[in-house]
């Protein structure tokens, strides 16, 4: 607790927030500042600032939890001094997180025993997930390797070129190369076929989506399975299968339980889910699960006795909050799978809706399919008028909705799509609202002029692939411009633009 | 939101939960229940079973924060939907976390202009910006191995024995040797002398710890800082430093001001720090900062178009929550430098009082030192009839949680307990914990020794002991503990005095 000092100016505890001088101070940026403030005055001031910050509900971006039931919350605020890593201390909060991870487990078909423990850890999302069990097939292979007296520095790791960052990630970070399966226009996750092709003796695993985040789609992991099989049996590599079901590992089992895509299959080694997704649980949470003790190294888990007492772990993270796996817990044993079941039969229902409402504008192509995480992926049908996605996107925003933009992967860049992600609090009255606002977004864009040319594209982040992109709307022409006439370009765009919409704005003024 | 469906029972919402028939069944283990649960039997149920947890606020093995203000309270829940990492959709929450990284880069006196922004990350705690860091000095020393055409594919790091274990995963999951200096029984810290002797050609950095886990203690980074400059001249191996900060990187800045460990020194080129040790915010946040871009090499940042807008990303988590990163700067700006300094005052206060509780009781060596960290490390200073872990298990009675445990190699003969002091352990708490091992002491001089078999298996303990060893069976040695433990549960009972 802070000793108190006496103040130099007159009682702070009078003058109200808005009459202090805390309100008229910059914030520091940059530097600590000497004095401390009252603690209503920095309540106040940075909760006023995060006002700027976007509405978490309307983020139809993210695929994040948004929103859970006030008990829920109550839970996750008593417990949020307490440190996950502190197993001894907090015994019963190591509890839950294990019994989470044996209900996960036996989700995925898991071969246990009925009070057998399943091997898996709760992780702080997928990304951290999908790294353990990167390095766990990473350390399983060279030690083979070792074994067999063969060259072990060229892991390589075989994927859809739609695979989410964090496998890249995994790949320059842990020193494997990412031998990616192009998709092409039409077919926008990893063939499973090709994926085979691309397997070699240094191949450590090979890793398929659940729920690819482009447009929703489940892989076929059976295919990849039962072909990888085959190779396997002629090679002797015994090359095995990552399941990375960041989305789909909590949709699945409730919604296509007949799919066979996790542990019913022999070559699956270890799945990865993300709680904080359609586990319904706040960002911050996701779950790796092994087949079995064999498919986890030993040399990898620590065991230590840091404050006292031994401790397993395999995690890359160590101090961390206690409540997204308490939060998790309530989750599963509050909704249990006819909960999980409903919600996720409501997400698909309204993702129906926003995908017939798009397709009754007439103006969309749907790229996302009926099944896989709800998700409608949609783009314009043809790009007359010179306008594109990215404004569709950017003019959405003005409603308040967040609805994000992007190429596809290679090489079927040349397509963007908008997405438009179906979380548990997103309604049918929100759906159909949105259906409302996109018709009159592109309504506005039909009468604004059409953009310049290739270069003159203002707001559209520019990646390598966007670059290789040839023209996208038809009116755009090549040609090398120099940065001068570039920059008039944009300007003169903008103003026009600028002038077109405070024409419309008048005319509506006028019109109301 | 969950459509209702008509229930097959009476109404459930009538009863009380604990009339319900929830609190009958026993939660689910293994599977997932068929079955949804309404939500206030959920929260009850989970809610009783917590109450089982320790105490947070009496756990003294953690340095990890435990009480926030109300106001901080108010504004985690209300951010505990954003996911960090939508900067394009959050952008005022990315500018606070930028804020606190620039805050701190200026805090260890980066080398950086008015407003220049600093280079580093927050991160989820120490172990992920300690991995960050080594991955940037591997990547570094590798470049610049492959571009003088010499072999990269031995890195090795060098540390002290005492390092926090998250160093030795990351030797381990990155592939890197880890080099430790052993430690001596007086010396419980990593020695710059020695250290700098392993640096070979093939070590990447040399990491100290502003902060020993074990006794607090702050390692002399100037010293290795000369020693190596001096090293580096004649080697040409330009070996840097990184300074694991975790505890000591919000300490030293406040009580020890002119103690030059940071970026004054020139071969510091990265420094982690905990913002959920002395940072002052609950579990789930740390920093990274590096002095400057050079240090960070560009490949190891991933530029991406995930949500629909460019983010640079490095971090090894990529979805978390926002809160803990608003509540650090809650506390940066809440508190300033006073308000950090005054804390801090507090902290080696209530330190040295409960180290002189401890030293008048006779019993005790102090192993940890005055300057450092704010805890209390100490060993006893007879322990063959008793040792610090029972020390450790019976003032668990009391509600305290104290750990023990035996020093790293070479000083393995050497155990000790140790007290961290946090900003919410005030005085009186102090004086009431050396009261309780007061009593705990009294306690067990009336105990038998422990059973000579179970020291047997130690064998470094062994030629402690006074009592003869014998080789028991494992019922005999189990009788004997069970009558031991039935005999003080009986005397325990007679004492139930007041301090």
């Amino acid at each position: 607790m802070v000793l108190s000092r006496p103040a130099s100016e007159s009682d702070l505890s009078v003058i109200s927030t808005s009459g202090s001088l805390f309100v008229r101070d910059s914030l520091p940026k940059h530097k600590m500042q000497e004095n401390s403030i009252p603690k209503e005055a920095a309540y106040q001031i940075i909760h006023d600032e995060l006002l700027l910050d976007f509405k978490p509900k309307l983020n139809l971006a993210s695929f994040v939890t948004t929103s859970m039931e006030p008990e829920c919350d109550k839970l996750i605020m008593e417990s949020i001094n307490k440190n996950y890593v502190d197993m001894d201390e907090y015994p019963v909060t190591t509890e839950l997180h294990n019994r989470c991870v044996n209900m996960i487990a036996h989700l995925f078909n898991a071969p246990l025993g009925d009070s057998e423990d399943a091997i898996g850890v709760g992780t702080v999302g997928s990304s951290e997930a999908i790294m353990l069990a990167g390095l766990a097939f990473k350390r399983k292979w060279q030690n083979k390797r070792k074994a067999e007296g063969k060259p072990y520095d060229r892991p390589n790791i075989v994927t859809g070129a739609n695979v989410q960052v964090c496998w890249e990630k995994f790949a320059r970070y842990f020193e494997v190369e990412l031998k990616e399966v192009k998709v092409r226009e039409g077919y926008y996750v990893m063939d499973p076929v090709k994926a085979v092709e691309m397997v070699d003796e240094n191949t450590i695993c090979v890793a398929a989506i659940l729920g690819s985040t482009y447009n929703g789609e489940f892989e076929d992991v059976k295919l990849l399975n039962d072909l990888l099989l085959e190779k396997n049996k002629q090679t002797g590599w015994e090359t095995p299968i990552h399941v990375d079901a960041a989305s789909g590992g909590f949709i699945a089992p409730f919604i296509y339980p007949e799919l066979e895509w996790d542990f019913r299959l022999p070559m699956v080694k270890s799945i990865n889910v993300s709680g904080h997704k359609y586990g319904l649980v706040y960002a911050g949470i996701g779950w790796v699960i092994w087949r079995s003790k064999d498919d986890l190294p030993e040399d990898l888990v620590f065991h230590i006795k840091y404050l006292g007492a031994d401790q397993s772990t395999f995690t890359l993270n160590f101090s961390k909050g206690s409540s997204q796996i308490i939060a998790q817990y309530y989750q599963l044993v509050r909704l249990g799978q006819e909960g999980y079941r409903h919600i996720m039969e409501n997400c698909h229902e309204n993702a129906m809706v926003l995908k017939a409402g798009l397709e009754r504008t007439g103006r969309f192509n749907i790229l996302s399919k009926d099944d896989g995480v709800p998700v409608v992926a949609f783009s314009l049908k043809e790009n007359k008028g010179g306008h594109d996605e990215f404004e569709v996107s950017e003019m959405l925003r003005r409603f308040g909705w967040i609805v994000p933009a992007y190429p596809m992967p290679p090489d079927a860049q040349h397509v963007t799509v908008l997405r438009v992600v179906i979380r548990a609090e997103f309604s049918r009255t929100l759906a159909e609202r949105l259906v409302h606002d996109v018709s009159i977004v592109l309504h506005e864009l039909d009468k604004l002029p059409p953009k310049v040319s290739a270069k003159g594209k203002e707001g559209a982040p520019v990646t390598a692939a966007h670059e290789e992109n040839g023209d996208i709307d038809g009116a755009g022409h090549k040609r090398k411009s120099t940065d001068l006439e570039t920059q008039r370009e944009i300007t003169t765009y903008w103003k026009n633009y600028v002038i077109a919409q405070k024409t419309i704005k008048r005319q509506k003024v006028m019109a109301s | 939101m969950v459509l209702s469906k008509t229930s097959s029972e009476s109404d459930v919402s009538v009863h009380s939960t604990f009339a319900s028939r929830y609190v009958r069944t026993s939660l689910p283990r293994f599977k997932m229940p068929e079955n949804s649960i309404p939500k206030e039997a959920a929260y009850q149920i989970i809610n009783d079973e917590l109450m089982l947890d320790g105490n947070p606020r009496l756990n003294l093995a953690s340095f990890v924060t435990t009480w926030m203000e109300p106001e901080c309270d108010k504004l985690i829940m209300s951010s505990i939907n954003k996911n960090y990492v939508d900067m394009d959709e959050y952008p005022v929450t990315t500018e606070l976390q930028n804020r606190c990284v620039n805050m701190i880069a200026h805090l260890f006196n980066a080398p950086l202009g008015e407003s220049e922004a600093a280079v580093g990350v927050g991160t989820v705690g120490s172990s992920e910006a300690i991995m960050l860091a080594g991955l940037a000095f591997k990547r570094q020393w590798q470049n610049r191995r492959k571009a003088e055409g010499k072999p990269w594919d031995k890195p090795n790091i060098v540390t002290g024995a005492n390092v926090q274990v998250c160093w030795e995963k990351f030797a381990r999951y990155f592939e890197v040797e880890l080099k430790e200096v052993k430690l001596r029984e007086d010396y419980f810290v990593m020695d710059p002398v020695k250290a700098v002797e392993m640096v070979d050609e093939n070590t990447i950095c040399v990491a100290a710890i502003l902060g020993s886990t074990l006794n607090g203690e702050f390692e002399d980074v100037k010293l290795l800082n000369d020693l190596l400059i001096e090293k580096n001249k004649e080697t040409g191996w330009d070996t840097p430093i990184h300074v694991d900060a975790a505890s000591g990187g919000f300490i030293a800045p406040f009580l020890h001001p002119e103690l030059e460990w940071d970026f004054r020194l020139p071969l510091v080129k990265s420094i982690n720090v905990s913002g959920h040790k002395y940072g002052l915010v609950y579990a789930g946040i740390g920093w990274v900062i590096w002095r400057s871009k050079e240090d960070l090499p560009e490949e190891l940042i991933f530029h991406i178009n995930y949500l629909g807008a460019d983010q640079p990303t490095f971090t090894l988590n990529f979805s978390k929550g926002s809160s803990q990163v608003i509540a650090q700067y809650y506390q940066l700006i809440r508190l300033g430098f006073e308000g950090y300094r005054n804390i801090m005052e507090n902290c080696r206060e209530n330190m040295l009082v409960l180290k002189e509780g401890l030293e008048k009781t006779g019993r005790f060596n102090i192993v940890s030192k005055d300057d450092g960290v704010p805890l209390v490390a100490f060993s006893l200073k007879d322990n063959r009839r008793h040792d610090e872990f029972e020390v450790s298990d019976m003032l668990r009675r009391f509600g305290w949680i104290v750990p023990a445990y035996t020093m790293p190699p070479d000083a393995q003969t050497v155990t000790v307990l140790r007290v961290v002091i946090r900003e919410d352990f005030s005085r009186t708490l102090a004086e009431r914990l050396v009261c309780d091992i007061e009593k705990v002491l009294h306690d067990l001089d009336t105990l038998p020794a422990k059973i000579s078999s179970n020291l047997a298996i130690n064998g470094e303990e062994a030629d402690k002991n006074v009592a003869v060893v014998i080789k028991k069976s494992a019922l005999e040695t189990q009788r004997e503990i069970t009558t031991v433990w039935r005999k003080f549960v009986l005397e325990r009972k007679k004492m139930n005095g007041v301090c």
